[in-house]
This record gives C-alpha cells, sequence and structure tokens, in this order.
C-alpha cells in the first residue's frame, strides 16, 4: 500500500497514457417477436407496441396523445387497429406486441373508427393550429360538420385564451384533452405537478391546482407542455402575439439547432425564425440529452439576442469605436 | 465498506489519507455542518454500496477558499469506494455555462495549452510554437483573481475582457471596481453595455456566440456540440473570432480569414484529445465527447477506465490527505449569520441576458431567511433592512424561506443594478484554483434606520 514510487506519481506536466476506449456494459436481449401487420409478416424487438411495428413496416398511423417521451395514456384512440381475436379496436401506441398478432390497419372499421374520432374532436374543439389533425381528417375524409353548428367548436368548449403571463398563452378552446401536456408536467418529465385534469364528463378541462392563473400556481415555466400540445392550445405568447397581429407565417420561418447558452447541460435548441427574429424555439425529442425538454430559461430566456428596445445593447452601433 | 481492491489496484496514498480523515467523525461532522450524524451515515452507506454512483457538483464546492481541496474530497471518496472509472458512475462538475469546459479545453486557463497541455512542458510548447511560428512565454499566467493581485501591485494596467462582467461579478465589488477604474486601458467585448463596459474605454460589440455565430461548445460531459447561427447580429456587433483576427491584423499579424471550422480544423491538429472531431462527425453524432483521437474513434462515454485495466495503464490515481478548514470571514456576534449566494431558476448570473426576458418566477433581489431567523430579529416580510459584512452594507428586502435553516442566508447576484450583492462578498480566494469564496460570506441584519 502506498506505494507512492516516482515513476507512479502522475505529473501535472505529462499527459496520462491513453487506456482502453470505454464500453457501455451488454444489454440483455430477449428474443424478438413476429406479428403479422396487414397480411405481412414482421419482426420487432421484445417490448415493442403494436405502433412500433407498424412503423417497421411504413405503415403512417396516426397519432395523437402518443408521443415517443411519454408514456401512453390511451385517451385519443386515433390510432385504433383491428387485432384479430380481439372484440374491440385496440390503441397501437400502448398494445404491446406478442407473439402471432395479426392487425388490420385500414380496414374498413379502423378507417369508420378513427373518422368519428376525428370529426367529434373537430365538432368540438378548434382544430384551426393543429395542422397533423387537420391532415388526418382529409386522410379519413371526416366533416366534422356532419355533427352541426358548421364545424365551429361546441358552445361548451368555447372561450378566450387565457393570457395570464409574457411567456405562453392557454387556449382551452383548442384543447382535444390528449394528457401530453399533464405528463409532461409530472413524472414523464418536469415533475412540477402543476397542472391536472379537474371535472368529468363534458366538464373535464386541464387546469391549475384550483384554477388558479399560472402565476400563483406551481408552474416553473419549463414550456415543456408547449413542447408536447398537438393542437396549438398551449402557444408561446409570441407566437400567439405574431398570429393575432396577422404576422405569423411559417412559410417564412426557418430553423437553426444550436446549443443552449444558459448552463453546462447542453440541451440542443431549434430556434425558429422570422424575419431575422427568433419567434419561438423547441428541442428536439430525439436528443439523448434531454429528449425535447427544456427549461425557463433555454426555453424563453433567448429575448436577449437583437434586443435593443430599452436595453442596454448598443445595437445600433453609436458607442462602436470601431 | 472500501473497495480494496480498487484501492490496491489504481490508488496511492492511501494509509496517509486515512491517518488525515480519522478525527473526522461523524459527531464531529454533526457538529460542524447542523447534518444529522444519521443522515450522513446513511447517505455515505448507500453511496459506497451502490452499483453504480456518481458525485455531481456545482459552485456550493468550488467557490471557497478550498475549491480544490473541497473537490479533492470529493475524489477520494470515488477513489475509497471505487466509484470512478466505470460505466454510471464517476465525478462530474456541472458546468454553469454552455462553454465553461470548452473555455478550459481551448487552454483559456493559466497554465495550459489546448487540450490541457501543459504550457511548462518543453516539448508540447514547441509543438505550438511550431504552428504558430512564434515564441509563447514558458512560463504559467495569472488567473482571475491573480490578475486582480496583479493590479493591485501595478503589475497589471491593460486589460481586455472578453464576455465577461467583472465589474458585477467579481467578490468584493468595491475593491473590483476600484481596481478596474484605476488600470491604464480597459477593453470590452460584450453584447450589452454591462457595468464592466460602462468603466471601459474601449467597447467592442459582439454577437450572441451561440445564435448568432457558428462555432462549437463543450457541455459538462465533455461532449462537444456545434452552435450555429440562426440570425443576423445587429448592426455593429461581429463575431468575436473576427475581433481578434481584426485587432492581430492592426497589430501586424495577418492570420486570413476569420472562420470557425478553419480555426477547428487547425486546433485539431495540435490538441490530440479533438483530433477525430471533423464538423462531419460532429454533425453525424450529434457531438462528440473528448478526448476523441482519430476519426474512427468514437469519443469516450467516461473517462479513468484505464485505472481498472488489468495490468493499470498510467499512474495510480492518488488520495489527497487534506484537512478541514472553515471559511476565511469566520461568524462572531457582530457578524451572525452565514449568507451564502446562487442562481434562482429563471436567472442568470448578473442577469445582462435574462433581464431582458418577462419572468412570472421572478420578484428581484431579497435577502432569503429562515422565517426562524425573520422573527428572532423581528422582521416582516418584504421588509427593507441592512445587509452588511466586513466590507460592505446594501439595503434588500427580506423574503422569508422555509427552505433555509436558522443561521444561514441567501442572496443572488443577479440584479446588481437593484442591490449590489458582491459589496458583501469576501475575495479570499484559494490559491491553487483562484476562485474566490462567494458562498461563505458572514453578515448582519439591522432594520432600517438603526444606528
Amino acid at each position: 500500500m502506498s506505494d507512492q514510487s516516482s515513476a507512479d506519481a502522475p505529473s501535472l506536466t505529462i499527459p496520462i497514457p491513453r487506456g482502453p476506449v470505454p464500453k457501455a456494459p451488454a444489454r440483455k436481449v430477449r428474443p424478438p417477436v413476429e406479428v403479422t401487420v396487414d397480411g405481412t409478416s414482421v419482426t420487432v424487438p421484445d417490448g415493442s407496441t403494436l405502433l412500433d411495428a407498424c412503423r417497421q413496416r411504413g405503415v403512417d398511423t396516426p397519432t395523437l396523445c402518443y408521443l415517443e417521451t411519454l408514456e401512453p395514456v390511451n385517451v385519443c384512440r386515433v390510432c385504433v387497429v383491428e387485432l384479430e381475436g380481439s372484440r374491440t379496436l385496440v390503441p397501437a401506441c400502448s398494445r404491446k406486441a406478442e407473439p402471432g398478432m395479426s392487425i388490420r390497419t385500414d380496414s374498413e372499421r379502423v378507417r369508420l373508427s378513427r373518422r368519428m374520432v376525428l370529426e367529434f374532436l373537430a365538432s368540438s374543439t378548434d382544430v384551426s393550429t393543429a395542422p397533423e389533425l387537420q391532415d388526418y381528417m382529409e386522410r379519413y375524409g371526416a366533416d366534422s360538420e356532419r355533427y352541426g353548428d358548421d364545424g365551429r367548436p361546441a358552445a361548451s368548449q368555447a372561450q378566450p385564451p387565457k393570457i395570464d403571463n409574457d411567456l405562453y398563452i392557454r387556449d382551452y378552446s383548442k384543447c382535444i384533452l390528449c394528457y401530453k401536456c399533464v405528463e409532461a408536467c409530472g413524472v414523464d418529465a418536469q415533475n412540477t405537478f402543476a397542472i391536472a385534469v379537474a371535472g368529468r364528463g363534458f366538464d373535464a378541462k386541464i387546469a391549475t391546482e384550483f384554477d388558479v392563473p399560472l402565476p400563483d400556481s406551481a408552474c416553473v415555466y419549463c414550456g415543456n407542455c408547449i413542447g408536447v400540445c398537438p393542437t396549438g392550445a398551449l402557444m408561446f405568447k409570441s407566437e400567439h402575439d405574431l398570429r393575432e397581429s396577422g404576422e405569423w407565417d411559417e412559410s417564412k420561418q426557418q430553423t437553426t439547432d444550436t446549443i443552449c447558452p444558459y448552463c453546462g447541460v447542453g440541451c440542443t435548441l431549434t430556434l425558429h425564425t422570422q424575419d431575422n427574429q427568433i419567434v419561438k424555439t423547441s428541442s428536439p425529442m430525439d436528443q439523448e440529452v434531454t429528449s425535447g425538454n427544456l427549461c425557463i430559461k433555454g426555453r424563453f430566456g433567448w429575448q436577449f439576442v437583437g434586443a435593443s428596445k430599452g436595453s442596454k445593447a448598443f445595437a445600433d452601433g453609436e458607442s462602436t469605436e470601431d | 465498506m472500501e473497495n480494496r481492491f480498487f484501492i490496491e489496484h489504481a490508488t496511492s496514498g492511501f494509509d496517509a489519507y486515512c491517518d488525515a480523515v480519522s478525527d473526522f467523525t461523524l459527531e464531529y461532522a454533526e457538529r460542524e455542518t447542523g447534518v444529522p450524524r444519521e443522515a450522513i451515515r446513511d447517505l455515505a452507506h448507500s453511496y459506497a454500496k451502490a452499483s453504480t454512483a456518481q458525485l455531481c457538483w456545482t459552485l456550493g464546492i468550488t467557490e471557497h477558499h478550498n475549491a480544490v481541496d473541497n473537490v479533492r474530497a470529493l475524489i477520494n471518496l470515488a477513489l475509497l469506494t471505487g466509484h470512478v472509472g466505470r460505466y454510471g458512475s464517476g465525478l462530474c462538475p456541472l458546468r454553469g455555462q454552455n462553454n465553461v469546459q470548452g473555455g478550459g479545453d481551448m487552454g483559456a486557463l493559466p497554465d495550459r495549452l489546448t487540450g490541457f497541455q501543459h504550457l511548462e512542458n518543453d516539448e508540447l510548447r514547441a509543438k505550438f510554437e511550431a504552428a504558430w511560428n512564434c515564441k509563447i512565454p514558458p512560463r504559467r499566467g495569472w488567473h482571475l483573481s491573480g490578475m486582480f493581485d496583479a493590479m493591485e501591485r501595478g503589475d497589471l494596467t491593460t486589460l481586455y475582457v472578453l464576455g465577461e462582467n467583472p465589474v458585477s461579478s467579481e467578490a468584493d465589488k468595491n475593491r473590483a471596481l476600484r481596481l478596474m477604474e484605476g488600470l491604464d486601458f480597459l477593453v470590452v467585448q460584450d453584447l450589452f453595455l454591462t457595468q464592466t463596459a460602462e468603466i471601459a474605454d474601449l467597447v467592442l460589440p459582439a454577437q450572441a456566440g451561440w445564435a448568432e455565430s457558428e462555432g462549437t461548445v463543450t457541455s459538462s460531459e465533455r461532449k462537444v456540440q456545434r452552435v450555429r447561427r440562426a440570425v443576423q447580429p445587429p448592426p455593429g456587433a461581429r463575431d468575436d473570432m473576427r475581433i481578434i483576427f481584426d485587432l492581430a491584423k492592426r497589430l501586424g499579424h495577418d492570420w486570413g480569414e476569420a472562420d470557425a471550422r478553419t480555426l477547428w480544423d487547425e486546433l485539431r491538429t495540435l490538441s490530440p484529445m479533438h483530433a477525430g472531431m471533423s464538423y462531419e462527425r460532429l454533425e453525424k453524432l450529434d457531438g462528440i465527447r473528448w478526448p476523441c483521437y482519430d476519426e474512427s474513434h468514437p469519443g469516450e462515454l467516461f473517462l479513468h477506465g484505464r485505472l481498472w485495466a488489468r495490468p493499470r495503464v498510467g499512474p495510480r490515481a492518488p488520495f489527497a490527505a487534506i484537512e478541514h478548514r472553515p471559511p476565511v470571514d469566520a461568524l462572531d456576534e457582530e457578524f451572525p449569520i452565514r449568507l451564502t449566494t446562487g442562481r434562482r431558476l429563471d436567472s442568470y448570473n448578473t442577469g445582462v441576458q435574462t433581464g431582458l426576458y418577462s419572468s412570472p418566477l421572478r420578484w428581484g433581489e431579497t435577502l432569503d431567511l429562515s422565517p426562524e431567523d425573520g422573527e428572532r430579529h423581528g422582521l416582516d416580510e418584504f421588509e427593507e433592512v441592512i445587509v452588511s459584512s466586513r466590507r460592505g452594507s446594501v439595503v434588500a428586502p427580506v423574503r422569508f424561506d422555509p427552505g433555509l435553516r436558522p443561521g444561514l442566508a441567501f442572496m443572488t447576484t443577479h440584479f446588481p443594478d437593484q442591490v449590489d450583492t458582491n459589496k458583501l462578498t469576501i475575495d479570499a480566494v484559494d490559491p491553487k484554483s483562484g476562485t474566490a469564496e462567494f458562498k461563505a460570506t458572514a453578515i448582519r441584519i439591522d432594520k432600517m434606520g438603526s444606528p
């Protein structure tokens, strides 16, 4: 012990020799599972869902409440498929693939069910800022006007957006109750639990504790709920304001991936820019560092870039002693 | 509980370490820290017995006059338990900016060239001299607090500050301001007219490195990642690199066109640990962890695996026999409360950047106290009080935080225009790292209007 011979002692000035390249331990691999999708055999890793099998087969399956980074909650039912031997349609996003399962993804029963789900959603909520949902409606020939009211959101849902802070707005007339924001605020990402589903049946809605305004709630403004919202019910205030003034124009927008400046974690920030201004941020979900999650500074702290009005920026170049 | 195999196989100095810590019983630790002995023991047992465990820390460990000793104490624990050099185990300083790690990696340290190559190693220095066709002074320079001491002595008379706001961020602000105002010439290169820029002789407007410039940053996990330009900078603001290139040109050195990728490729020829990180690979692999020695090298998931290799590769990892030394700014009857400084979630350092977005979580500066201390001083919440240390006084409203224990207070440096917290802090410096003791100031609290 304590054999501190001089050859053994590390020197500050001499580089330490290279060791072996470190490796992560191998994971236990269980045998893969074989299922049949629309008559074709597909082999997926153990633990995969029917949705994974569909995707591997190249079948584009609609999803609204499902996200790779969240636990499936099975509420929207737009991903249902027909499982041989099952009385009811099953949600592909959460049903685990078992050996020998055979599913149909585009049968008349599946198409009808998906169409009706979409029609119900679009007849009760404002889907104007939900491009994916609109695409699905077109694909399945969904016509929300069949349920009256010219396709306008149901009166019970119509309400003005809640604007109680300068960072993001909540427009619950656009909410399809997919629970994603609740999941992202809770155990699936942020563990803040500022929001949950309040009320039952037609009165069910997403709310803070006792429905208080956000600044009085437990919200920490990570904006991870905005990142997962499929309908634009949760929206950057910057985007909301530009939409209100008619200036929001996605055809003029670019996205650039960079790294958040605020700490050493290294979250990828996707900056959405329009007319040389950052208009909002997001983060790619397939990024290994934080799986798309950010904090208040990363999500909203970019406003100093290009700041000049009322700030100490010398953007006009007047104090430039160049 | 200790990992005998690892201690024998890969470490040195274990016996001296045992001697040094033999007095630190649980009773002693409880008395010194106020943390119950059972809690310390439970945590120690959980750490030692875990199959994998990491120690992560931030400035609460390093902003002390014995910063390096604090880190060495953590390293001792990792060596003792073998929680280093294995997948899932290790030591990780969580960096406070996106490129603190990268700054050091690039050689922004007093004694290192790029890639941690030691400046005082003749062979390594000669490699850089050959590449750059110039002579590099063979002796280490000053770190930040060493620079302030040099200003005090009159040895440092001209200062070029890039993207830092030391007038607001240095401990013992009155001294920092006095010394910086006494410089012959001060240049500040920054995005905004900070308190430091306001006293500069020359201000060079810069671009936001992460949104208006191209380049790379290195995260806490040693991962080199690309930053990219998303918006054009405001008129007059220029890329940091271009400013330095232009300055070199004025001084008679034409370095050619300032281009992030060209510079990075030059760095790869000089820094072996970055050699395999081409822009293409950084793009394709979404960042690479150093060391990455060539273009077939994957980068290293964790460090120090060599300590477990049989036979062991390279030198043993030494235990450090360190002593416990309490903070320099001692508590006494006149200054009975311990003030520690730090950040709040929505704000950042001296607030230059975060001050420009509207945060519902922000309430400005407060002196956070335990409700018990508030009651002892007869204070109402949000009442303004005079906070004094042995160096200065500030006025700040009081906020009660049940998360603080009696005797401990908390403030930030986010709002220097409202409250100059650093007028209170002490610039007692760790001689090994040059870090000031921001985390341990002795203060007193007086009601407004009291003598």
